[in-house]
């Protein structure tokens, strides 16, 4: 048995009668961080929902397998019950749902929440409040990182931790991201890389109109996307390949 | 029922039914001797038998005045007694009594004044600071029961106080009519914070007939929450805000279940520069239940604002909420708003709860309670434990 926590095979995913993934291939193996890239639209929060299960992401063909499971027939709750936890772009508010009773859900003890909100200089007020409403950009970030972590998974999906993010937030939220995945696995989407510079990525991904087309190191990819764009992995004779492989 | 009644929301209740007029007297006793059964269902709707933690008790069985006690060490500060006692008690009275509400408003207010069943006067007096809430019981033991009620809440100046009144019928009560006129006197500078919860049988008729008015920076808080199903409840209290700075919040959370047909409105007036007004309706309706939930802004002046906000939560194909807000704007400085919205739990927010390791069912009515949170109702706590209790089984028993 190989150290692989996430297997995706060959996944084609269809919204509404639309392939928003096609052929996808990842691995992801136990203590690795991978990162992954791509313009607007372009698939990579519809990987991270359908690894999660939801409904709307129909698979046509592929498999999910985590922890040597096939995960694919499983609701939501089950996936993240054997060890995925989530932190979401665009949440949603809930009218009175607490952010603390969703986090009690989890973990009784106080004290192990307060360590993590002091460590992420998050106040415990917000714990009071109604999920996601009224909160700015910044404190939905740490809210959906802060109930990431308290999860507990072996496998972090963060969909952009990073946007939206201020100067000292963004290195508090990233160094603190990165104690967080020793010893976990870890999928992020970064738009503009911010949080690269606080976390040790392993691998990253560019994801083109639903495919993987390019895998490589972290800052190489992120410079050669700062410098020339996607154009440059619409481009590249790497990707002609694995198209011409699906082919 | 004609189908035009049924669009208005109305509801017949002149049909078939005839209710009984004579009930047992029951003699006056301190609650924690009443039989246990009685005890319980008047725990459920916040009225509980440890006295020395209120701080003045009235109960009410069928016609009969079992308790109206004052805790001795509120004894300077609030009086409590029966209306029947206070008219005969006070010249005065006659100054509070059917002055809010008209004689013959409608058919119920009449029943109330042709057949009167007592009903509580409770007198917070000047300027004291009641610290524990004063706990009142209307309670119906008598299958078929006509019970009409007619109670008076004066604030004085500059007092502040908790009055909790649960209404409540017995478990082998099938069905009756309560008719509940209520006058409340929030004076300058006084405080009053009304909780009323609901607790009758699946085949019980409820008709309260509520009036307020809020003297100058008086504040008037008025909640209503019901969680059990009733065969009609219908009303549309009305709190005048007179004085200047004056406030009033309507909060009601109703949860209709069986065949509930559920009536409730909130009218706020006001006549006066710097008066504030808001209404708070969160409506959730399971099974058969039909639920109207209405609201009434009026603003009479230039300096003057109130907020009208309705929630409904639909659970069930065959239920219904029909949600009514108007506004209605007599001077060009009063600024008066609503928001409604009905419908179904959004998919979206189930799924993110799911993401959160709930099931399905866990997500749906962690959302149903989070709907009909009591939290803002500052309660006294043991009181809270309990709806939280209710609210949790009945969200369960909602999926």
């Amino acid at each position: 048995m190989t150290g692989e926590l996430l297997e995706i095979n060959d996944l084609t995913v269809e919204v509404s009668g639309r392939i928003v993934l096609e052929n996808v291939d990842l691995r992801i193996e136990k203590g690795e961080t991978h990162i992954l890239f791509g313009p607007n639209g372009s698939g990579k929060s519809s990987l991270i929902m359908t690894i999660l299960g939801f409904p709307a992401y129909k698979v046509i063909s592929g498999e999910i397998i985590f922890k040597g499971k096939n995960i694919i027939d499983l609701p939501i709750n089950e996936r993240v019950n054997l060890g995925i936890s989530v932190a979401f772009q665009n949440p949603p508010a809930i009218r009175g749902v607490k952010l603390g009773d969703i986090l009690n859900h989890w973990i009784k003890d106080e004290s192990t929440i307060d360590s993590i909100l002091e460590r992420i200089n998050f106040p415990r007020e917000f714990l009071r409040r109604d999920i996601n409403l009224g909160f700015s950009g910044g404190e939905m970030k740490k809210s959906e990182i802060l109930q990431a972590i308290v999860q507990g998974g072996d496998l972090l999906l963060l969909d952009e931790p990073d946007s939206g993010v201020d100067v000292e937030n963004l290195r508090l939220l990233g160094e603190f991201i990165n104690e967080m995945l020793k010893g976990r696995a870890g999928l992020i989407i970064t738009h503009q890389g911010h949080i690269l510079r606080f976390i040790d990525a392993d691998i990253a991904h560019v994801m083109l109109k639903g495919t993987i087309v390019c895998s490589g190191r972290p800052t190489r990819i992120l410079s050669q996307i700062m410098s020339e764009g996607y154009g440059w992995c619409m481009k590249c004779p790497r990707r002609k390949r694995i198209r011409e492989n699906m082919i | 029922m004609s189908e035009e009644k049924k669009d208005k929301g109305e509801y017949d209740l002149t049909g078939s039914f005839t209710y009984v007029r004579k009930a047992a007297k029951w003699s006056s006793c301190p609650i924690s001797n009443l039989p246990e059964d009685i005890i319980s269902r008047s725990s459920d709707v916040g009225v509980i038998p440890d006295e020395d933690m209120r701080a003045a008790t009235y109960f009410q069985i069928d016609h009969s005045v079992i308790s109206k006690t004052v805790n001795e060490k509120f004894r300077d500060q609030v009086e409590v007694m029966s209306t029947r006692e206070a008219i005969k008690k006070y010249d005065w009275f006659k100054n509070y009594w059917w002055r809010l509400i008209r004689r013959d408003a409608d058919k119920f207010t009449h029943m109330a004044s042709s057949m009167w069943d007592h009903g509580y006067f409770i007198r917070i007096l000047e300027d004291q600071k009641v610290t524990l809430p004063i706990q009142s019981c209307l309670f119906v033991s008598t299958d078929n029961l006509n019970q009409n009620v007619h109670n008076v809440v004066i604030a004085e100046a500059g007092s502040e106080a908790q009055v909790i009144t649960g209404c409540a019928s017995h478990i082998n009560v099938h069905r009756g009519l309560h008719v509940g006129v209520s006058e409340f006197y929030i004076k300058e500078d006084a405080k009053l914070m009304f909780t009323m919860i609901h607790g009758w049988s699946q085949g019980f008729d409820s008709r309260p007939r509520s009036a307020a008015i809020i003297g100058e920076n008086g504040a008037f808080i008025s909640n209503y929450l019901l969680f059990t199903p009733v065969r009609s409840l219908q009303m549309y209290p009305v709190a005048y805000c007179s004085g200047e700075n004056s406030k009033v919040r309507f909060n009601s959370i109703l949860y209709g279940s069986k065949d509930s047909h559920i009536d409730v409105g909130s009218k706020i007036v006001l006549q006066n520069d710097g008066t504030r007004g808001e209404i708070i309706t969160r409506a959730v309706a399971t099974d058969n239940s039909k639920i109207y939930m209405r609201g009434f802004l009026e603003g009479r002046c230039e300096d003057c604002r109130a907020h009208l906000e309705c929630r409904g939560l639909l659970l069930s194909d065959k239920a219904i909420i029909h949600a009514v807000p108007e506004l209605l704007a007599k001077a060009p400085g009063a600024d008066l708003s609503h928001e409604a919205a009905v419908g179904k739990i959004a998919e979206e927010e189930i799924h993110y709860l799911m993401a959160r390791g709930f099931s399905e069912r866990e997500a749906v009515s962690l959302i149903v309670r989070g709907f009909m949170d009591v939290r803002t109702f500052d309660l006294p706590a043991e009181i809270e434990k309990r709806m939280k209790r209710i609210i949790k089984v009945i969200s369960k028993r909602s999926l």
